[in-house]
């Protein structure tokens, strides 16, 4: 057992190592666009469902509103780069500053609400967000917004048209930076805060946690990243409207992600958008318009299956898994 | 003066008076029963100490200091810890990981905490659990771990909701051996038990509870003799 005990850092450093590496690689051995854009596609929604798991997986709120913060932040970005001709990098800032700021401001009262009554109350202010936009004719309506194109591609401009390798590189950053920031809450005493917190709140209550603080900080982490994402998109589709930015839809999407892979964990997120995006893209090829419905018919079965014989995700199976081979 | 001071502290819960005019001292370092039938109060009386309800008349008082209604992590910074009567375990965590949530009063520092923790854990005898989760540990440990996690916030006052209810018997003469040896370190102890050789053993004074009220506070020796306790509570058989 002691070799073991010693070399599985080792493996797991180097198995790191080389995922990344495979990762940087990626666009030189595949140039074609689909290929990179289903791994962005996975780098977005694995950053996004990274996002969702600080505040849910870890600290145990389960916030169905994520795209409030992920509109915000392509909205913001959009609107300033079409407005005032702001770079989107600037903009993304401020979509980061104005999704905490409604993060705090929404939170305050809505973390009032334990369990469900939480989860319901995050869907209805998604709903009511997405309404108000809607009806907002100074930002586009129902409309939406069409990000001016610039040519040629410059990273100031935030817009790529001869190739999709910088946007690659973009997405993968956004997944590296939520997957530094969860591994650092995770080391520190708020993630041992957040933790409590799921766990049992009076009980971190009384252990001097100041319980609302707390799920502000997890919230308020978690928009930011999840804005970053928004004006990612922005910039990467050129196109946004109510429908695709802040859809309740695209919540749960953010939230089946997470929890096929694992809650609660570094690398489930990351692990169900590798299993989750390619199904979508795959299904969105192979069958067009037609079978719009069925990734989600799959998806459905996934989440029960997971829901009754793995509640632990993907990374609970694997862990299963790891100690059976050892175990022999 | 007292380290804790309640007064006049009356909770209502719709038509029902949990509380009615409660009030009684502990002394620093002092260890006080509490004692009453079911519903008399006495986990009430807890939570409106600790912050998890406000009274809707009266005073909580800490060295002198009004904390009526302040929240309960406000409370637990001013050196008041508490256990809960139905046990509360982070059950995801290991006992370590409990223990250092506690210990995090102190330090942002984790490896501080942690050190902390592993001290408190070796103190209460679970020195050897602490990688475990805590929804693997028995009752009985996890007793101690709801102590040690308390205690990990290094109070001046703990309160302890049932020390030895729903443990089995083997283990009640541990708690008790423990209880004493944290009041030996100078720690004032507000317990609630409903073990009356435990509780008479143990407390320095009693208050007795019935229907919310305070019907007697006093040396153990006196309530067990005093004849309201016998009727509402103790029963003939204690009649000396």
């Amino acid at each position: 057992m002691a070799p073991a005990g010693t070399l599985r850092p080792v493996l797991t450093r180097g198995l790191l190592l080389a995922g990344l590496l495979a990762a940087l690689a990626f666009p030189a051995v595949f140039t074609l666009p689909f290929p990179r854009h289903v791994m962005i596609m996975i780098f977005l929604y694995g950053a996004l469902a990274t996002a969702w798991n600080i505040i849910a997986g870890y600290c145990g709120q389960i916030s169905l509103g994520q795209a409030v913060f992920f509109g915000i932040g392509a909205y913001t970005s959009s609107l300033l780069f079409r407005d005032a001709g702001m770079t989107p990098w600037a903009g993304m800032i401020a979509g980061v500053a104005l999704a905490v700021g409604v993060s705090q401001v929404v939170g305050y009262p809505v973390f009032r609400l334990r369990g469900h009554y939480f989860a319901i109350a995050t869907i209805a202010v998604g709903e009511i967000v997405q309404a108000l936009v809607v009806d907002w004719d100074a930002i586009g309506g129902a409309r939406g917004v069409f990000v001016p194109i610039r040519r040629p591609d410059s990273l100031v401009n935030f817009q790529f048209h001869q190739s999709k390798a910088f946007y690659y590189y973009i997405a993968l950053g956004l997944l590296l930076l939520a997957l530094a920031v969860t591994r650092r809450i995770e080391r520190s005493r708020a993630g041992y805060y957040f933790r409590a917190i799921r766990e049992d709140q009076d009980a971190a209550a009384a252990l001097g946690v100041n319980v609302r603080r707390e799920k502000l900080r997890a919230l308020a982490v978690s928009a930011a990243l999840t804005a970053m994402g928004g004006t990612f998109y922005a910039q990467y589709i050129l196109f946004i409207d109510p429908e695709s930015v802040f859809p309740l839809s695209l919540s749960i999407l953010i939230c089946l992600v997470a929890v096929l892979g694992g809650v609660g964990t570094l690398w489930g997120p990351v692990l169900g958008a590798a299993v989750l995006v390619p199904l979508q893209e795959g299904t969105r090829v192979m069958l067009g318009g037609t079978g719009k419905a069925l990734d989600l018919l799959i998806y459905g079965a996934l989440i029960i299956a997971i829901s009754v014989f793995q509640p632990g995700g993907l990374m609970a199976l694997l862990a299963r898994a790891r100690t059976a081979g050892s175990a022999r | 003066m007292s380290l804790l001071s309640v007064a006049g502290v009356t909770k209502r819960f719709g038509g029902v008076v949990a509380n009615r005019e409660v009030s009684f001292d502990v002394a620093p370092g002092e260890l006080v029963g509490v004692i009453g039938p079911n519903g008399a109060g006495k986990s009430t009386l807890f939570d409106l100490v600790t912050g998890f309800q406000r009274p809707d008349a009266g005073r909580v008082s800490l060295d002198g200091r009004d904390v009526t209604g302040l929240r309960p992590d406000r409370i637990s910074h001013l050196g008041v810890a508490r256990t809960f009567q139905k046990l509360k375990p982070f059950a995801g965590m290991t006992v370590l990981e409990n223990v250092m949530v506690g210990a995090f009063h102190a330090t942002a520092d984790v490896a501080a905490a942690r050190a902390t923790a592993r001290e408190v854990l070796e103190a209460v005898g679970l020195g050897d659990r602490a990688e475990m989760h805590a929804r693997g540990l028995s009752t009985g440990q996890r007793k101690r771990l709801e102590l040690a996690r308390a205690l990990a916030t290094r109070p001046r006052l703990l309160l302890l909701d049932e020390v030895t209810g729903g443990v089995d018997q083997a283990s009640v003469p541990g708690l008790i051996r423990l209880v004493r040896d944290l009041h030996a370190t100078g720690l004032a102890l507000l317990v609630i038990e409903h073990n009356m050789r435990v509780i008479m053993e143990i407390s320095q004074r009693v208050v007795a509870l019935q229907l919310g009220q305070v019907i007697a506070d006093g040396p153990p020796a006196e309530i067990v003799r005093d004849r309201r306790v016998i009727d509402a509570y103790l029963g003939e058989t204690w009649k000396a």
